[in-house]
């Protein structure tokens, strides 16, 4: 995605949340490792000591992607279109919330309608209705056939009986 | 004839009806997710490990092998009919074939990539099993320091080679090094980074991390882009090949396959690198120069072959050592593994009959796809009809019934919400994905050999560098650390980037 543009000589501020976030993640497993008990035995080398390896070079890898990004040496995103990417998550946030309400076909339904509502397909409940009936055969399929165990809900329980 | 005697029994596992029928569901569905843009191989893998926990774990395992064939076959369709290769090996593919497409010549390409897979396939597949049983004899010589020095030399090949940055691989890298500390340590027992959460106790799902990364990552990336996909050249007139293209083909598909196979089987990078190694090579031997840019045969025959070598070759490590080199490899770790069977030397010896029913159903699955994809084409052709809304619907539906049959906890699900929105972010900078999935598979192994060898040496850590085979091995990785580097800052980093790819 990055061919086409010229590298830019201007600081990318992406690239510092990039350093922070590397420089968060090198903190929790410092801070973890601090709290576990050592028990090298023979080794010399316990638990906690390749999470600060992996941390020490985390912190390394954030100051090389600071500095990249004050060189402005970070490829260049094309534009994106933020609502497509809302529907999704907000498909995917629903599931989470209503799964163990309404059970895996309705909480499907709704993420396939909203993920397909995402790339442009409308009106809303057609897509939610086609997401129903493949919700509904996979259900079928994996939880009555592949004994998956699928949370179920009421509707679950009325047309497959539990 | 050790190995053609094994290779018989093999058949003979392989050829019961219900293995050959596992066998022919994974190249049908190798095929299709090849086939379709914005699937790959090393996802359907993922998508389908939670689903097989009931099943046999041979024919299962069988499955997976036969997705992975069967997803660099379809790959090559995609590539010469819309130009947006279905997976990353296909890239090169797509030069030539996309043009041979628009010339009206799309039925030979596609020919000539089948049948260059086939023949690639096959020959790869034997000496996959005449090599295994000579690796598995030097593997029982390693001891954990030698693992460890493999593994650091897989992470470097992995990460850092290739690709258009050093440091965006290794940082991809070590993300996924990061998160395979979480849970409890293997040899002491102790918890970490759980925070108290149970879910975290058995550490992050490599099938939880592959699905966000490769499903929903680039599904919120593929939505979020502005720009209209390709229109599709449609296939005119006969797939038949002249006499003049299977003149011009035959030699390619050797070649390729002779480079793809090597590459595949040492811890150097996938099957994208063989293959634009490939097509490099043919377009320096042929005698059409011109025609190279414009739909050479050449151009197709090749690299195909050589990134189906490679997948064969890349199971040699794979099963022998028990070591991934490429995203898909790292998945079918993870599914031998749920089903508590570890690859590695001691496979060939406890579970003898399982890797050669295996290896020869490699064999049957080759010749499957060849019947699947050419008669059949027009068939895998409609797939690409499907519109988009409805596909990536599908495709979030499965991502998520994977982790919900599982786990259906809300911790596992938001991890995957989490995984997949970091997904979209390291494909918006340009950071690979694949280092992280090798990371968190292979990251607790190489610790447990790393802690082994110190314990073994009582702490002194030069016993890691002071057996010839591990001091080479680590001089190796830093050779391949150390020179891309250096290209990159002479300017001469474009190879490198071209040959970088993720979903292999």
């Amino acid at each position: 995605m990055s061919q086409g543009f010229p590298p830019e000589r201007r600081p990318r501020w992406a690239a510092f949340v990039i350093a922070a976030g590397l420089a968060g993640l090198a903190a929790m497993l410092l801070l973890d490792a601090a709290g576990l008990k050592q028990d090298g035995g023979y080794a010399g080398v316990g638990p906690a000591d390749v999470p600060r390896i992996v941390a020490y070079g985390l912190l390394g890898l954030a100051v090389m992607t600071g500095i990249a990004g004050l060189r402005g040496d970070l490829p260049r995103p094309p534009r994106q279109a933020p609502a497509p990417v809302m529907w999704i998550l907000g498909g995917l946030g629903l599931q989470l919330a209503l799964l163990h309400v309404v059970g895996f076909v309705i909480s499907g339904a709704l993420l396939f309608g909203m993920t397909a509502r995402g790339f442009g397909q409308r009106p809303l409940w057609k897509a939610v209705a086609v997401g129903f009936v493949l919700a509904l055969v996979i259900y079928g399929v994996f939880d009555r056939v592949l004994k998956l165990n699928l949370p179920g809900g009421p509707l679950e329980l009325l047309i497959f009986r539990g | 004839m050790e190995s053609f005697s094994l290779l018989l029994q093999g058949l003979s596992t392989a050829l019961e009806p219900m293995i050959l029928l596992y066998a022919l569901v994974g190249v049908t569905l190798g095929t299709a997710v090849g086939v379709l843009p914005g699937i790959g191989p090393a996802l359907t893998v993922a998508l389908l490990l939670p689903v097989t926990y009931g099943l046999d774990p041979a024919g299962s395992l069988i499955m997976f092998a036969g997705i992975y064939y069967g997803g660099m076959y379809g790959g090559s369709t995609t590539s010469i009919l819309l130009n947006t290769p279905g997976e990353s090996a296909s890239i090169v593919t797509a030069i030539e074939g996309n043009r041979m497409a628009r010339a009206g010549r799309g039925g030979p390409a596609l020919a000539t990539a089948a049948i260059g897979s086939f023949v690639a396939g096959l020959i790869a597949t034997l000496l996959l099993a005449f090599l295994a049983p000579q690796v598995v004899k030097l593997a029982l010589m390693l001891g954990p320091r030698e693992y460890f020095a493999l593994m650091v030399l897989a992470f470097v090949t992995v990460s850092a080679t290739f690709g258009d940055s050093t440091l965006r691989g290794l940082t991809s890298l070590f993300i996924g090094l990061a998160l395979a500390c979480v849970g409890i340590d293997g040899l002491t027992g102790a918890a970490r980074l759980t925070y108290g959460v149970p879910q975290l106790m058995d550490g992050i799902e490599t099938t939880t991390l592959a699905v966000a990364l490769f499903a929903i990552g680039e599904a919120l990336a593929v939505a979020a882009t502005l720009q209209p996909p390709d229109g599709m050249h449609k296939v005119k007139g006969s797939v038949r090949m002249t006499g003049e293209d299977w003149r011009r083909s035959w030699k390619a598909w050797l070649r390729g396959t002779f480079i793809g196979f090597p590459i595949g089987s040492m811890p150097a990078g996938g099957a994208d690198v063989a293959s634009f190694l490939s097509y490099a090579a043919e377009r320096k031997l042929t005698k059409h120069p011109e025609e190279f840019g414009n739909g050479a045969i050449e151009g197709v025959a090749g690299p195909e072959a050589a990134n189906n070598a490679a997948a064969a070759g890349t199971l040699v490590p794979l099963l022998t050592l028990g070591l991934p080199t490429t995203a898909t490899a790292a998945i079918m770790l993870a599914g031998f593994q749920q089903f508590g069977l570890q690859p590695g030397p001691l496979l060939f010896v406890m579970n003898a009959e399982l890797v050669w029913g295996l290896i020869a159903s490699l064999l049957i699955a080759n010749v499957m796809l060849v019947v699947l994809n050419l008669p059949l084409i027009g068939l895998w052709i409609k797939l690409l009809s499907i519109p988009r809304p409805w596909l990536y619907g599908g495709i979030l539906l499965f991502a998520t019934l994977g982790t919900i049959g599982v786990n259906p906890s809300p911790v596992e699900l938001g991890m995957l919400i989490l995984f997949g929105v970091m997904g979209y972010g390291m494909r918006l900078y340009g950071y690979p994905v694949a280092p992280v999935v090798v990371g968190l598979i292979l990251g607790p192994m190489a610790e447990q050999q790393l802690r082994r060898a110190l314990a073994i040496a009582q702490g002194d850590w030069g016993t890691l560098i002071s057996t010839p085979v591990s001091a080479v091995l680590l001089g190796i990785s830093a050779v391949f650390l150390l020179v891309p580097m250096l290209m990159r800052l002479r300017g001469r980093g474009s190879v490198l980037s071209q040959v970088a790819g993720d979903a292999d």
